[in-house]
C-alpha cells in the first residue's frame, strides 16, 4: 500500500509543474504586475522601485523568473504576498483551514441527507418520495450556486436568523471560548446548506440507482430464499454493495467543493482558498496564487487518494496494484 | 443506435431526428420545456419589441421602484402610478385612481427589428411621462423587465455559440486521436487530462485576465465564449475519442479502409453519422454549463459588462444590502430566469437520453 500512495503522490510533480507553468505565463500575459499599483503613488522613489523589481527578480526574462520561483519553491519558501505584507504561508494557513472546515461540513451535510433519502427512494421506487425526491434534485441541480447563495443572505437579512456571510462576527475576539464556537457555528450553517444541496441532489441520485443495481443482484435472491430478514438484506448486503462507486466519488466531491465553493466564498465573503485565489488574482499578487493553486491541486490529488484507500477499506476485492 | 447508419446516412439521420422530436413532443415534460426554450429563445429574437425601455435608460427619481400593478379600468388595461414617499428607503405609494393606459403596439425608442427593418414599435408602452415596470426598476430607475429581455440575448445565445465550438472541437481532436491512436493519441490525451485536473472556474479566471488587454469591452461577448469553449472542449474529446476507438474497429470501417477512403473522409462519413445521438445529448446536457459559467463570470464583474445586460450582471448588482434589508425581491427574478432554463435544458437532455438509449441512463 504505501508504494501505491508513494506512485500516486508521485504523478502530483508533472501536474503542478505544468499547472504552475500555465499560470505564470497566463499571468505575464495580462498587463502589469503587482508593482503597478506602487508605481502610480508618487511619494515611492524610482531607486525603490527598481530595488524591489530586482529583489522579486522582474528585471529579469520570464523564464528565469519562473525558475527563480520554483528554486525558492523547493526551499519551502513561497515568497511574499505584496498586498496583505505577510509571507504567503501564513496567508494560506488561516485559508485552508477554513475552507478545509467548510468543505467538511458541507461534504457530512450531504452525505449524512443524501444516503438515507437515496435509499428510500430505491426501496420504494416510484412511489410518490421518489417522485418528488427526485424533481427536488433536478431542481436542486439547476439553482446556481452563487444565486442560492444570496436568497440564503437574503433570508438570513430579512428573519435575522443566521449571521449575514463572514467567519466570525465582529466581536470574536472578546469571546469567551463557547460563544466564539457557537459564533463559528452559526456563521457555517448557510454556506453549508448552500454548497451541500447540489451534492445531496447528485450523490441521491447516484445512490439511488446503485441501490436498484444491487437489489436485482443474485445474492439478494440467495439471501431472501434463505430467509434472512428484509432489513438486514437492504442493510448488510445492498447498502455495502451499493455504496462503493459513491465512495469514489469522495474524492471528486471533495475537489468539486474546493473549487466550486469559490462563488459562494466570495458571495458570503468567507475567508476561504477560493475567495484568496481570486482576490489575489485581481490584484497580481503572483505568488499567492501561484501558492494557492498548488494547494488546491494537492488537496485534489489527495482527496482522491484518500477516496481510493477507503475504498480498498470497505471492498477487501480492490488490490493496490492493479489499478494504477 | 448502434450499426444504425451506412453508406447513405444523411437522409436515415434526418428521419431518425424527425422521430425523436415526435417522441419528444408526446412526452408531456418534455413538450413543456420545448414550449418553455421556446418562448425564452423568441423572447430574445424580439427583444427590441417586447422590451418597452432600453437596457440604458435611466430614471434616477425612481429607483427601486416596485413593480407596478396593472388594472383594469374603463375597458383596458391601466397601470397604476406611484408617488416616492420615502427616497431615502426607496418607499413608494399608489395614489388610489391614479392611473394610466396601457398602449399596445405603440411607438416608443427606435430599434431594428431583427437587426435590418427600423421600427419604433412596441408590444406595450406608457405616455412619455409615466413609466411601466413590469418587474421594478434596479438603483438607476432602469426597468428590470427590459434588462431581463435583453439579457437573455447574451445569456442564451452564448451556451448555444459555445457549444457548437466545444462539439466541433471535441470531434476533431477526439475523433483523431482516437482513430489514429498511438502518439497522438498519447499526447492529445495528457493534454485532456490536464486541463481536467486544472479547476475550472480557476483556469476561467485566469485566462480571463491573460486575454482581456487584447478585446476591448464590445468583444467581450466573444472572448467569454473562447474562453467558455477552450475548457469546455476536453471532456467531450475525451468521450468522443472512446467511442470512436470502439467504432473504428467495427466491420465498415475497415471495409472502408480497405477499400482505400481517407481517413477525412472516414471520419465524417462512417464515425460521425454514429456519434450523431450522443453527440445531441450531450450538447443538451452540457448547454446549462455554459449559461451557468457566462453568468458566474459576469456575476464577478469579469464578463458582459456595462451597460449591456446579462443574468449574471443583473444579479451580481443585487448583491447590494439595500435589496437584502429592504425586501427588493424583483432584482433576483434572472436568477429565477437562469434556474428554469437550465431546469428545461437538464429535463430535455435526460428525456432525449431516455429516447436515444434507454441503456445509456445512469
Amino acid at each position: 500500500m504505501i508504494p501505491f500512495i508513494f506512485r500516486r503522490l508521485f504523478t502530483l510533480v508533472p501536474l503542478l509543474f505544468g499547472i504552475t507553468l500555465l499560470v505564470f505565463f497566463l499571468m505575464s500575459l495580462a498587463p502589469g504586475d503587482f508593482l503597478t499599483p506602487i508605481k502610480q503613488q508618487r511619494d515611492i522613489s524610482e531607486e525603490y522601485i527598481i530595488e524591489l523589481e530586482k529583489q522579486f527578480g522582474l528585471d529579469k526574462p520570464l523564464y528565469q523568473q519562473y525558475f527563480l520561483w520554483l528554486k525558492s519553491v523547493l526551499t519551502l519558501d513561497f515568497g511574499y504576498s505584496w498586498t496583505y505584507k505577510v509571507p504567503v504561508t501564513e496567508l494560506l494557513g488561516n485559508r485552508i483551514l477554513a475552507t478545509f472546515l467548510l468543505s467538511f461540513t458541507s461534504i457530512t451535510f450531504a452525505w449524512v441527507i443524501a444516503i438515507p433519502m437515496g435509499v428510500l427512494a430505491a426501496i420504494y421506487q416510484n412511489s410518490i418520495f421518489d417522485r418528488l425526491s427526485a424533481s427536488l434534485a433536478y431542481a436542486a441541480l439547476s439553482i446556481p450556486e452563487f444565486f442560492l447563495a444570496i436568497v440564503a443572505i437574503y433570508v438570513a437579512a430579512q428573519t435575522g436568523w443566521f449571521p449575514i456571510g463572514g467567519f466570525t462576527s465582529i466581536d470574536y475576539e472578546f469571546m469567551s471560548k463557547s460563544s466564539r464556537l457557537i459564533d463559528i457555528v452559526s456563521h457555517l450553517i448557510l454556506p453549508t446548506i448552500v454548497i451541500g444541496i447540489g451534492s445531496i441532489a447528485s450523490i441521491m441520485r447516484i445512490m439511488r440507482a446503485n441501490f436498484i443495481d444491487a437489489i436485482r443482484a443474485e445474492f439478494v435472491i440467495t439471501a431472501r430464499a434463505k430467509g434472512v430478514q428484509e432489513g438486514i438484506i437492504m442493510f448488510k448486503h445492498v447498502l455495502r454493495n451499493a455504496i462503493n462507486p459513491l465512495i469514489s466519488s469522495f474524492g471528486f466531491a471533495l475537489s468539486a467543493l474546493l473549487s466550486g465553493s469559490l462563488l459562494v466564498e466570495i458571495v458570503m465573503n468567507y475567508p476561504g482558498l477560493g475567495q484568496l485565489i481570486y482576490q489575489s488574482l485581481l490584484r497580481e499578487d503572483q505568488f499567492v496564487v501561484l501558492a494557492a493553486i498548488m494547494m488546491s491541486c494537492t488537496l485534489l490529488v489527495i482527496g482522491n487518494l484518500i477516496a481510493d484507500i477507503i475504498l480498498a477499506w470497505s471492498d477487501p476485492r480492490i488490490r493496490f496494484e492493479r489499478d494504477t | 443506435m448502434h450499426g444504425l447508419i451506412h453508406e447513405s446516412g444523411l437522409s436515415e439521420i434526418l428521419k431518425m431526428k424527425q422521430n425523436i422530436l415526435k417522441q419528444l413532443l408526446n412526452r408531456p415534460l418534455g413538450f413543456t420545456c420545448i414550449i418553455i426554450l421556446a418562448i425564452f429563445y423568441l423572447c430574445a429574437i424580439f427583444a427590441p419589441f417586447i422590451a418597452p425601455y432600453t437596457t440604458s435608460e435611466q430614471n434616477l427619481k425612481k429607483s427601486y421602484h416596485p413593480p407596478t400593478g396593472i388594472i383594469w379600468k374603463e375597458g383596458r388595461l391601466h397601470v397604476k402610478i406611484y408617488k416616492n414617499i420615502d427616497p431615502t428607503a426607496a418607499k413608494y405609494e399608489y395614489s388610489f385612481g391614479n392611473s394610466v393606459p396601457i398602449h399596445f403596439f405603440a411607438k416608443g425608442y427606435p430599434y431594428k427589428f431583427l437587426g435590418l427593418i427600423p421600427s419604433d414599435r412596441h408590444l406595450f408602452q406608457v405616455d412619455r411621462d409615466n413609466k411601466i415596470y413590469l418587474l421594478g426598476s434596479d438603483s438607476t430607475g432602469r426597468d428590470t423587465f427590459s434588462r431581463l429581455v435583453y439579457g437573455s440575448r447574451i445569456s442564451l445565445s452564448i451556451g448555444l455559440i459555445a457549444i457548437s465550438i466545444t462539439m466541433i472541437m471535441g470531434f476533431i481532436v477526439g475523433g483523431l486521436s482516437g482513430y489514429y491512436g498511438g502518439k497522438l493519441d498519447f499526447f492529445t490525451m495528457r493534454i485532456v487530462e490536464f486541463l481536467m485536473a486544472i479547476p475550472g472556474l480557476y483556469l476561467l479566471l485566469a485566462l480571463r485576465s491573460a486575454l482581456a488587454p487584447y478585446f476591448d469591452s464590445a468583444q467581450m461577448f466573444f472572448l467569454i465564449v473562447i474562453i467558455l469553449a477552450s475548457i469546455g472542449w476536453a471532456g467531450t474529446a475525451r468521450i468522443i475519442r472512446g467511442m470512436s476507438l470502439s467504432i473504428r474497429s467495427r466491420q465498415f470501417v475497415l471495409a472502408a479502409e480497405s477499400m482505400g477512403q481517407s481517413s477525412i473522409i472516414i471520419l465524417f462519413k462512417h464515425i460521425l453519422p454514429n456519434l450523431t445521438s450522443y453527440l445531441l445529448v450531450a450538447a443538451t446536457l452540457s448547454i446549462p454549463g455554459y449559461i451557468l459559467g457566462e453568468a458566474a463570470l459576469s456575476f464577478l464583474g469579469l464578463g458582459i459588462q456595462e451597460p449591456s445586460a446579462s443574468w449574471g450582471l443583473m444579479l451580481s448588482q443585487a448583491q447590494n444590502m439595500k435589496v437584502f434589508m429592504l425586501n427588493f425581491w424583483w432584482l433576483l427574478t434572472p436568477g429565477l430566469a437562469i434556474f428554469i432554463t437550465v431546469i428545461a435544458f437538464n429535463v430535455l437532455g435526460d428525456i432525449l437520453r431516455d429516447i436515444i438509449d434507454p441503456k445509456m441512463k445512469a
